[in-house]
């Protein structure tokens, strides 16, 4: 199918003003980009969560499994190991796959398997109404948090270097031309890629006026050097004043899963005779 | 001898279940129906391991409590199963590390003598034993040329100056059959999938079903399989039903508690109408509970897990040819009817190892379930009076193949609307109505023993053939079903027909089949369970039931 309507008739029900807009809209061309290079939108499947993120398996007019809270990535794996062919991308959340399927999300990272993790990380739950998630900043007055969290959030950039994903960067929502760059690049990269994406949250935390005088885009910036990520990747943590970084931090170029895991097909007839050697060697 | 028993006893690590295993092929060798009962503590190292290998005329699935010879590898074998020999029992032991009666074969000299290496020591206890039991030499060479491929022949030497050293004590005689397949049940279970035509084996281990991980994995290249071992058990679920969206025919295994993480995806697998395999082998529970012995308590589990209302096959085989029939046809049913298929097995099934005669398994290969027409747009849903809608994968030209975990449309969009949920709510349930009808063209329902008898035992999964062996001695009729969702309820009626005492045998505290059978009108006069993590020998059932029945 070529030339499709990418945006499905489905009513959108994000709130005025959300991130998700942005994602939605990069997304839309970037896959429309996508086509127009030659690739059939037949091989790309989108594999959401469950949150106020998920909700772009409806609008999207492309294969998708709106799966489980924090089991977008465990799904697309099994997909990609079934079907490498195909081109997967996997949007999730802070709460999703930060929270409830962090362990999918480490174990994704240290396979290297080829897919494409977009983290809408609005750092708040929104369509549970508003509590804290793993990257809310200490103190973060949420609903079961009313006096403020005593925690800190952790670093997800940190958390993906250490575990072993071999694209990671930064976008942010009110940054599209770079966001649209990141995406790509990450759906273009032959390994695990993530995108943790600063996605505003309009209702629950707002915080257009906080991100934008402090990013930039990172210059200077070796991405093939993983001391330098490190490097860079600790310059905010999430929680303190500091310059936020967007862009690539980290790439390299390692085998990956689906490819070291893929099976030599074998016929029907050659599989009945495996199966009869084997009975035989039991008697 | 037209029936004989053997128990190898020593200490984990000493190979028990090998040299049973050996024992159990010598035995096949001479025309036996073959059965091997394998008990082991959960641990590595050290504590005490034994095998029951049952040799008998007719097809057998339990070990009787006596047994012919014993080959002991240490002293505790000779301690902990006095209750198990007579006068009559052949002791085989390690002459180095056993005192006590019967024969003792100077395991240390032998190996000393032919400079073997002690892994070999357990090739001279086997030599003994087969000259205890008056096998001729040349089964022996055959046995160990046909399962030993690695210094073959220095084992056989080994064996020879034992068997040379020994005298006969029973003569187990030959009889007139060829010999067949030995299986275990996770073995039965995994070749069955791959006639079904498995593509995907997926699973965390857990014990009893990390044999079919490890079986699977072995044999993944030959059979042309991908083997996955994830991070957990949702892992697991999730991976398998994102390669069944794309296509595949998959398959997880675990054990109680590891299905306890599944129930979230078994939930999904409901709704999101995704074919899957799941292979759930019992363990004694509550919890950790005894992860190495057997039970029958996780039935009613198995039949509710998942929130939401969702058609489910369950099967429960009883034995390794009965798992390589039935675990075919769950791959088969799965995708035909999109639904999740579970193979409900217990360890005593999936650790035994049985002889398999093919000639009696139905043969079940890989179905093709009807696939979409191509018709633009696709509907992943599409509303049928089957309730089964037109598979396409993603991939497929023009498909946009949508599949969602909250209620949705045709398309697989979300939807909350009130008369749309209804609509579709039906159409998954039709699928239970239809698969339904489906089963009753197979044998959903065995009856053994004695057909017309007015007493019946009941019982599902490996308890099947002890029943039968008991109630052939009894007179009793034993009632079996195979499948056990969709209940079985007419199939069950008419095989009750004419029973007026009906007595239910599980190895649970709480008889769970008895109780659904309740549900379904059938009254149950009586119970016989056990729930120790060991299975029913023919003689303490045989007295149970008789308790019941006076």
């Amino acid at each position: 199918m070529t030339g499709r309507q990418l945006i499905t008739d489905t009513q959108n029900t994000w709130c005025p003003g959300c991130g998700n807009f942005s994602l939605q809209h990069t997304l839309k061309n970037i896959l429309a980009g996508l086509e127009q290079e030659g690739k059939s939108l037949d091989d790309v499947v989108l594999v959401s969560g469950i949150g106020c993120h998920a909700k772009i398996a409806d609008y999207l007019n492309i294969n998708s499994f709106y799966a489980l809270h924090g089991r977008a990535v465990p799904v697309a794996t099994g997909i990609k190991l079934a079907n490498p062919e195909l081109t997967v991308i996997c949007c999730s959340g802070d709460g999703d796959s930060y929270a409830e399927g962090l362990d999918h999300l480490i174990f994704a990272a240290k396979r290297n398997i080829d897919m494409t993790v977009i983290i809408h990380n609005n750092r708040v739950y929104g369509l549970t109404t508003g509590q804290y998630t793993p990257t809310s900043p200490l103190g973060f007055r949420g609903k079961s948090t009313p006096m403020g969290t005593v925690e800190y959030p952790f670093n997800p950039l940190e958390l993906m270097l250490a575990s072993g994903a071999t694209y990671i960067a930064r976008g942010y929502t009110k940054k599209m031309d770079l966001l649209r760059t990141l995406i790509h690049d990450g759906i273009v990269h032959k390994g695990f890629a993530f995108i943790d994406v600063l996605q505003i949250c309009a209702t629950f935390f707002p915080l257009t006026d906080y991100y934008t005088p402090r990013v930039y885009e990172l210059k200077d910036h070796d991405p093939a050097s993983f001391d330098a990520a490190c490097a860079k990747v600790k310059e905010w943590d999430y929680n303190s004043d500091a310059p936020i970084g967007l862009g690539a931090f980290y790439q390299r170029t390692l085998p990956t899963f689906d490819t070291r895991m893929a099976v030599k097909p074998v016929s029907d007839e050659e599989r009945s005779r495996a199966v009869k050697m084997f009975l035989l060697s039991r008697s | 001898m037209n029936e004989v028993a053997v128990l190898v006893g020593g200490k984990a690590g000493d190979g028990i279940n090998s040299a049973g295993a050996m024992v159990a092929q010598l035995l096949n060798r001479l025309g036996y129906y073959t059965y091997l009962y394998f008990d082991y503590p959960s641990l590595i190292r050290g504590g005490h391991n034994f095998a029951v290998i049952r040799g008998a005329e007719r097809p057998v699935t339990s070990c009787r409590k006596k047994v012919d010879f014993i080959l002991a590898l240490n002293q505790e074998t000779i301690e902990a199963h006095r209750n198990a020999t007579g006068p009559e029992t052949a002791v085989i032991s390690n002459k180095d590390l056993v005192k006590g009666p019967g024969q003792a074969v100077p395991v240390h000299d032998i190996l000393a003598a032919e400079n073997a290496p002690e892994i070999m020591g357990n090739s001279a206890l086997i030599g003994g034993f087969a000259k205890a039991a008056g096998i001729g030499w040349e089964t022996v060479d055959a046995v160990f040329r046909a399962h030993i491929p690695k210094g073959t022949d220095l084992n056989l030497t080994v064996a020879r100056r034992a068997y040379d050293l020994l005298q006969t004590v029973h003569t187990v005689s030959r009889r007139d059959m060829k010999p067949l397949p030995l299986l275990t049940g996770n073995e039965a279970i995994g070749i069955g999938m791959v006639n079904g035509g498995l593509d995907t084996y997926i699973s965390y281990p857990m014990t009893p079903s990390s044999s079919l991980l490890h079986f699977l994995a072995e044999q993944k290249e030959k059979f042309g399989l991908q083997v996955v071992h994830p991070e957990n058990e949702i892992g697991v679920i999730l991976m398998a039903l994102g390669a069944s969206y794309a296509g595949k025919r998959v398959a997880v295994g675990t054990s109680g508690g590891g299905f306890c993480l599944m129930t979230e995806g078994l939930s999904l697998a409901g709704m999101a109408e995704l074919p899957l395999v799941l292979l759930v082998s019992q363990r004694t529970g509550p919890s950790t509970g005894l992860p190495t012995y057997s039970g029958q308590t996780d039935l009613r589990f198995v039949m509710h897990a998942g929130q939401g209302e969702f058609p489910r096959l369950i099967v429960a085989p009883s034995d390794a040819a009965d798992a390589l029939y039935w675990s075919a046809v769950a791959v088969n049913i799965a995708l035909k009817f999109q639904v999740p298929a579970f193979i409900l097995a217990d360890k005593t099934l999936s650790e035994g190892t049985y002889s398999v005669d093919l000639s009696s398994v139905p043969q079940v290969g890989r179905e093709e379930p009807g696939t979409w027409d191509g018709a633009l747009p696709y509907r992943r849903y599409a509303d049928t009076p089957s309730g089964i809608s037109p598979l396409a994968f993603p991939g497929a030209a023009g498909a946009v193949v949508k599949v969602d975990s909250y209620a949705h449309d045709e398309a697989g969009i979300t939807t909350e609307d009130a008369d749309l949920v209804e609509k579709m709510t039906k159409k998954r349930l039709r699928k239970w109505e239809s698969l339904r009808q489906e089963m009753q063209a197979f044998p959903q329902v065995r009856v053994t023993g004695g057909a017309g008898a007015p007493a019946a035992l009941l019982c599902w999964g490996s308890t099947r053939g002890v029943c039968t062996e008991v109630a052939d001695q009894m007179g009793l009729r034993v009632i079996s079903p195979a499948v056990l969702s969709p209940f079985p309820e007419k199939a069950l009626k008419m095989a009750l027909n004419g029973v007026d005492n009906l007595i239910a045998v599980e190895e649970n505290a709480t008889a769970q089949l008895a109780e659904i059978a309740i549900q379904h009108g059938i009254p149950v006069n009586n119970r016989v369970l056990l729930f120790s993590g060991r299975p029913f020998t023919p003689e303490d059932l045989l007295e149970r039931v008789r308790g019941v029945l006076s």
